[in-house]
């Protein structure tokens, strides 16, 4: 009887770890480096979350041949940029553009209080069809 | 005749095509994406006419003026033999059948590579103030192509691009060039027909990419004239017209009938158009009214009289499953694993097995 439930459990842990590995993108080392994958105007994954006061390095994968954006913040920082009413700035962390077909990297460090902040991409028309996801923090 | 031409000149046609944005100043008939990403909504015309294993489509690119940074890609069934200016009246002339109410240089590009593993640039020529390109490539290598021209793509254009090359790589794009535009006198909103000429055993005309830049609630129009030695069947199959109804969505068969020989004698009398025989042919219109979220297939066309239009060509999902496999494949895993441990251990069930065995 034990060893039916030991077989069992280890199939059932197979069952969830190979299904997860299939819907897999959410890619996260252990060096804190977690890749987002755009593909066709959406981002892979589209949620995440972190511990507070985590620094995450991203690396962001645009796989279209259209350029896109990976702007992280608030929802005040999204309709800044989706408004464009921000003037033009040097890089800032987590706010990159991601030409078609390249790879960037941004590091950020999340505040230390929980709560939730936004990634989206606000090229015309990008963020309503869309392109954004959601980063938990705590 | 005269006073004919004026009528028809009155009409403000334009055609059917998808666009998507450029740096230059086109607009292709059926849809407009200006650089900052809005969509204006026009009405589209095409002609897709099916003879001797040739599909002939018409369409017009309308000039949007100066300034205006926008341009064209249409999805093709297959490699053109020609691309060449056609008639001047040929789509009104369907619409007045169906509704109340000189080329330039041709010039093959000797298929050379537009650049390293990108899309192949076929055939480039000039229709009036057009410039037109036909490219080969996957969904990527156009897109490529299209931004490294100055084409603004708006965000569902990868996917849409993907739509079309797994299943025909051939893809034409054009766009209006504002110095000839000039010189020739070319006036905002005035139509530039294209003809082009496509030998294909499976004749095809794009929808979705009508949809291109739409939001998914705004509303598709477009009407599609179809000119077949029979009565041709259609995937998806038009539903039944209630009378030119403003409200019945989807694709509305209008006209299904055999073309009048005064038709089919017009029609012949236009520019480019003595292909088409003078009597025995089959008229179809089929007006497109649909959401862009459900404008999600192309129109296939069987003229061969079997009554058999190609699924694939229609744009449906192909049944090979290869997406979900890895999940059947983990469930069924685990089934047959569970069901050996059963029986492996589980004194009845091993009792019952062996007792198969032994007979």
């Amino acid at each position: 009887m034990k060893l039916r439930a030991a077989a069992a459990a280890v199939v059932l842990a197979l069952l969830v770890g190979v299904t997860a590995m299939t819907r897999g993108s959410a890619a996260r080392a252990n060096d804190g480096t977690v890749r987002i994958t755009i593909h066709y105007s959406s981002f892979d994954p589209d949620g995440l979350a972190v511990e507070p006061g985590e620094t995450v390095r991203f690396v962001i994968v645009n796989t279209d041949p259209i350029d896109h954006e990976f702007i992280l913040g608030d929802q005040r920082v999204q309709d800044v940029h989706e408004k464009g009413t921000e003037a033009h700035h040097a890089h800032r962390p987590g706010e990159v553009s991601v030409p078609a077909g390249e790879t960037v990297v941004t590091t950020y460090t999340f505040p230390k209080i929980s709560r939730s902040l936004i990634f989206g991409c606000h090229l015309p028309g990008h963020y309503a069809f869309g392109m954004h996801g959601t980063v938990t923090i705590g | 005749m005269r006073r004919l031409s004026r009528r028809l000149a009155a009409l403000v046609m334009l055609t059917g095509i998808f666009l998507v944005g450029a740096a230059g100043s086109a607009l292709a008939c059926g849809g407009l994406v200006t650089p900052n990403g809005t969509v204006s909504l026009l009405k589209t015309t095409t002609l897709a006419a099916y003879h001797d294993g040739v599909e002939h489509y018409v369409t017009s690119f309308e000039f949007a003026g100066e300034g205006q940074e926008v341009g064209s890609i249409i999805p093709l069934p297959g490699v053109p033999t020609d691309v060449i200016r056609a008639g001047d009246w040929t789509l009104q002339r369907l619409i007045l059948e169906t509704q109340p109410q000189p080329p330039d240089v041709f010039r093959a590009a000797a298929l050379a590579e537009d650049s390293a593993g990108g899309a192949q640039v076929i055939l480039e020529t000039k229709v009036d103030a057009l410039d037109i390109t036909v490219l080969k490539g996957g969904g990527g290598e156009v897109g490529d192509w299209a931004r490294e021209h100055g084409y603004f793509l708006p965000p569902d254009t990868p996917e849409i691009l993907d739509f079309y090359a797994e299943r025909s790589p051939i893809f034409l794009a054009a766009r209006f060039n504002l110095e000839r535009a000039e010189r020739q006198g070319v006036q905002t909103g005035q139509g530039t027909p294209v003809h082009i000429a496509i030998p294909t055993p499976n004749p095809w005309v794009p929808l979705r990419i009508l949809a291109l830049g739409r939001q998914a609630s705004e509303l598709v129009q477009a009407d599609v004239y179809l000119l077949t030695d029979r009565r041709p069947d259609t995937l998806p199959q038009a539903e039944r017209s209630r009378g030119f109804d403003p409200d019945q969505r989807g694709l509305i068969q209008e006209v299904s009938e055999p073309a009048s020989r005064t038709l089919l004698t017009d029609l012949r009398s236009d520019r480019g158009m003595k292909w088409l025989p003078a009597s025995g042919m089959w008229l179809t219109y089929i007006r497109v009214n649909e959401t862009a979220a459900n404008l999600t297939h192309d129109l296939a066309i069987d003229a061969s009289g079997y009554g058999n239009p190609s699924p694939v060509a229609a744009g449906y999902p192909v049944a090979d499953g290869a997406a979900s496999w890895p999940v059947v494949w983990t469930v069924m895993a685990a089934l047959v694993a569970v069901a050996i441990l059963m029986a492996v251990t589980d004194p009845t069930v091993r009792r019952a097995t062996a007792k198969v065995f032994r007979r």
